[in-house]
């Protein structure tokens, strides 16, 4: 995990781009074109992804695309910071709209964030079943163990 | 702008695909609201209603266990469960039904094989498979080598998606015990010339094992014809339901072989001392096996027969013709498999999109297809793609389906741009 903190920190999703602007942003749309086009623009603010993370401990094991996550613990602020990559564009959108719901927050707000919910409201709920062979599923797992292992470390 | 103006010279069917299409009642449902097309059979096939009538008769009117009850509905479930038997008997010109072993499907009945033949096997020997066969296809082998010291050793494809029949002849060798090889690839669609290959392998004396799964549900595998030892296939994938396959299996080899599983139905006489076998093909079948299934098989093969396999056979090709000539509407497909001897399979991929990306969008369409490895990882490294979109045809396909998917892939593209 050599991506520098400042990779972490400047990530736009959940920062510059917030919750709300998504959910207002969803609401202008009216047909499955214009809502994946604006998914597929979510995903092109994924911040650049180090090279050198791309291996087998930061892989997200899903079935079809490649899906990558590293995370950052700031131990001044409390907060946790996440970075996903995928080679899958609708992946890319998802995985955005996961960072804007549970990026740079104290791993305790993070555990309490229901994404399963926020998916159903995005009507985008079949994307994150486990029927769905795109690794979605695993990438929110993933990020919850580390989320409680953080709090677990902190709260010692 | 949608363009489909590429002249149509594809023949069309001289069967009536709408009449067929009425006979599979799932096919005329809306999803995600656009009506449903289909191109996933490569996968799974759709089932017509004869064979959803079969099975749900088989259990009003006749189900209980099978050759045991001193009754008359284990009477009459034995008679459609062996009739069925036979039914596949003809289907694969087999020359008895002692050679027709039920199994879970295709990857139950390779590994039935497997096993059976790996007494045969010691360290250095070689089972010869190819670079395009489905994991089934290589696993189990793989997992008798292991116990064995054999060694499976791969025959090259061409780019185009051909057997390398250079590589196939320079392979065989005299440590070749058994060639095992698919008739038809599931993601290229490449028809092997397996009856060739099976003469070759005689000659030598090797045990050859063919992978039906994805050649049935397009031609009727003559087995006596191709010559092959063994010969598999799925039931759901020719139209049939779900949790059965069937193996052929010489009666001598298949005498030769030891038992797959133990337990009631395989054995003639058990106790303490000595257990003996039960007599073929009862001797692979332990357990109470999958009745209504089996009888929805022979449904399916039935349907089968009342159909022209000849005009059948043309209007695939005409599907396929037809998806061929529209390639050239969606800038930056290309087509994985482009072999002269084609089932109607088209895995393709297109320039700077995902192959999980096209399935999502394509669904939000209506179309069905299949995106991923196809459990065929060695042929992906081979082709150096992570996964292929792939579009998989049955005769009740249409001609317009084929347009509709290539519409839907313009719009695809249009909005990745």
């Amino acid at each position: 995990m050599t991506a520098s903190k400042e990779t972490f920190l400047t990530n736009p999703l959940g920062k510059d781009t917030t919750l709300e602007d998504v959910l207002d942003g969803f609401e202008l749309l009216d047909d499955w074109e214009e809502r994946y086009a604006y998914i597929i623009d979510l995903g092109k603010q994924l911040p650049a992804f180090p090279d050198d993370a791309r291996i087998e401990e930061n892989y997200v094991h899903g079935c079809q695309s490649q899906v990558w996550l590293i995370h950052h613990f700031d131990e001044t602020s409390g907060r946790l910071y996440l970075l996903i990559d995928s080679d899958a564009m609708i992946v890319r959108g998802l995985a955005a709209i996961i960072l804007v719901a549970l990026n740079g927050k104290p791993p305790r707000d993070l555990l309490a964030t229901d994404i399963d919910e926020l998916f159903e409201k995005l009507d985008l709920f079949r994307h994150i079943s486990p029927t769905r062979g795109n690794g979605l599923r695993a990438m929110v797992g993933k990020i919850r163990d580390i989320a409680a292992a953080e709090l677990a470390r902190t709260s010692d | 702008m949608t363009d489909l103006s590429v002249a149509n010279t594809a023949k069309r069917p001289t069967f009536d695909v709408e009449a067929i299409r009425r006979d599979f009642p799932i096919l005329s449902q809306q999803v995600n609201g656009k009506p449903l097309v289909y191109l996933d059979n490569g996968a799974s096939a759709q089932k017509p209603e004869a064979v959803l009538d079969a099975m749900d008769r088989y259990y009003r009117e006749m189900h209980s266990n099978v050759h045991r009850g001193a009754h008359t509905l284990g009477d009459r479930a034995t008679a459609a469960f062996e009739g069925a038997r036979e039914t596949v008997r003809r289907f694969l010109n087999a020359e008895s039904t002692r050679e027709i072993i039920w199994t879970r499907g295709t990857t139950e009945a390779i590994n039935l094989v497997a096993n059976g033949l790996a007494p045969r096997l010691k360290a250095g020997d070689e089972i010869l498979v190819s670079y395009m066969e489905h994991h089934a296809n290589i696993v189990p082998w793989q997992m008798i080598a292991e116990r064995t010291g054999a060694k499976v050793v791969p025959v090259q494809v061409t780019p185009e998606g051909e057997l390398d029949l250079e590589s196939f002849t320079s392979l065989l060798n005299d440590r070749t015990r058994i060639l095992a090889i698919t008739h038809v690839s599931n993601v290229l669609g490449t028809v092997n010339p397996v009856a060739a290959l099976m003469e070759q392998a005689k000659a030598r004396g090797i045990i050859t094992l063919v992978d039906g799964a994805q050649a049935a549900p397009h031609y009727q595998p003559d087995v006596r014809a191709l010559g092959c030892d063994f010969y598999a296939f799925s039931s759901h994938k020719l139209f049939g339901p779900t949790g059965i396959g069937v193996l052929y299996g010489k009666a001598q080899l298949l005498e030769e072989m030891p038992p797959y599983q133990g337990g009631g139905e395989m054995i003639e006489r058990v106790s303490f001392e000595r257990t003996t076998w039960n007599t073929l093909p009862y001797k692979f079948e332990a357990g109470t096996p999958a009745i209504a299934e089996a009888v929805g098989l022979g449904a399916a093969i039935d349907y089968l027969n009342g159909l022209d396999r000849y005009a059948m056979e043309a209007a695939e090709s005409a599907l396929l013709e037809r998806a061929n000539q529209l390639v050239e509407t969606v800038p930056g497909m290309e087509i994985i498999g482009t072999a002269k001897q084609k089932v109607p399979v088209m895995s393709f991929k297109i320039a700077g999109l995902h192959p999980s990306d096209i399935g999502t969008l394509l669904d939000q369409q209506g179309i069905a297809i299949r995106t991923g490895h196809h459990c065929a990882m060695p042929l992906m490294d081979f082709y150096g793609v992570p996964g292929t979109a792939r579009a998989s045809f049955a005769f009740y396909n249409t001609l317009d389906e084929v347009e509709s998917l290539f519409t839907a892939l313009q719009k695809v593209q249009r909005l990745f741009a």
